[in-house]
């Protein structure tokens, strides 16, 4: 079964930290303050970052595993 | 992983606060200083953007309104207001403004310009406010710092709810100049950390 899992565009990415409060799995972290980083292991691809980025940035895709 | 309200959750508090404060004394406005400086320190000295991450107030009322409360319509933001030409035009925008500001105080400190009791909303319009004044201890410059900061604050907030309402609670994050301007810090010391 394929996976779907949060890409964050990189070059759009405003370093709010949305996403990274409102992550179930604590995946999300703004290390450097210039964009998000998903711990795709950690990412269970529930789509709550994407649908809470302000920018609408964070997109649902599937990656092969 | 439900994380537990932390002390940092509750800054919208003191955003609410300020806002209302300015009110009831204009010389209250100086405390928004705050908001442009310690965010600016987070990223110079920590290199990160803790600041908008976590304690940013503001961001914190506008998801508490437009989120929880639901005051807002959730659409996606228009593709040209999180361009770059557009958060860098407006934080461009926001120095100019920002410095005619502190010209307008510097001509009333040092005598030239007289004080103007009013708050100048989104730039343009002067609603009087001398309910608000009541006196300064010092020069009539300060009272006039106060009138120009909080009229900065109240316009990036209205600016802020009107984006709120229009598309998702914190669409305000997307051009804020201080997020702007912090994420650029960011990206120059990352620059310079990896030539290291």
């Amino acid at each position: 079964m394929p996976k779907r899992k949060a890409i964050v565009s990189i070059r759009e990415c405003v370093s709010c930290g949305c996403c990274m409060k409102i992550c179930p799995k604590g995946a999300i972290t703004i290390p450097t303050g210039i964009h998000a980083v998903i711990d795709k292991e950690l990412c269970v691809g529930c789509g709550k970052c994407a649908k809470e980025c302000p920018a609408s940035i964070i997109t649902l895709e599937v990656t092969e595993a | 992983m439900k994380q537990t309200k932390k002390w940092y959750d509750y800054l919208w508090v003191v955003s609410l606060t300020y806002l209302i404060l300015g009110f009831f004394n204009i010389l209250f406005a100086w405390l928004g200083l705050l908001c442009f400086f310690i965010p600016l320190l987070i990223s110079i000295i920590k290199g990160n953007k803790a600041y908008c991450n976590r304690y940013c107030g503001r961001g914190q009322l506008f998801s508490l309104v437009g989120g929880r409360f639901g005051l807002s319509r959730k659409k996606d933001i228009p593709k040209w207001m999180r361009s770059s030409y557009f958060r860098y035009g407006f934080l461009t925008f926001f120095f100019v403004m920002f410095f005619l500001m502190l010209w307008n105080t510097w001509l009333v400190f040092e005598g030239s310009g007289e004080l103007r009791t009013a708050v100048t909303l989104l730039w343009t319009f002067k609603v009087p406010w001398q309910w608000a004044y009541h006196g300064t201890l010092f020069s009539d410059g300060v009272a006039q710092f106060a009138f120009g900061f909080y009229s900065v604050m109240l316009t990036s907030t209205i600016l802020g709810f009107l984006t709120m309402l229009l598309f998702k609670p914190r669409s305000w994050c997307v051009y804020c100049p201080m997020g702007t301007m912090t994420q650029l810090i960011c990206k120059a010391k990352n620059v310079t950390a990896s030539r290291k």
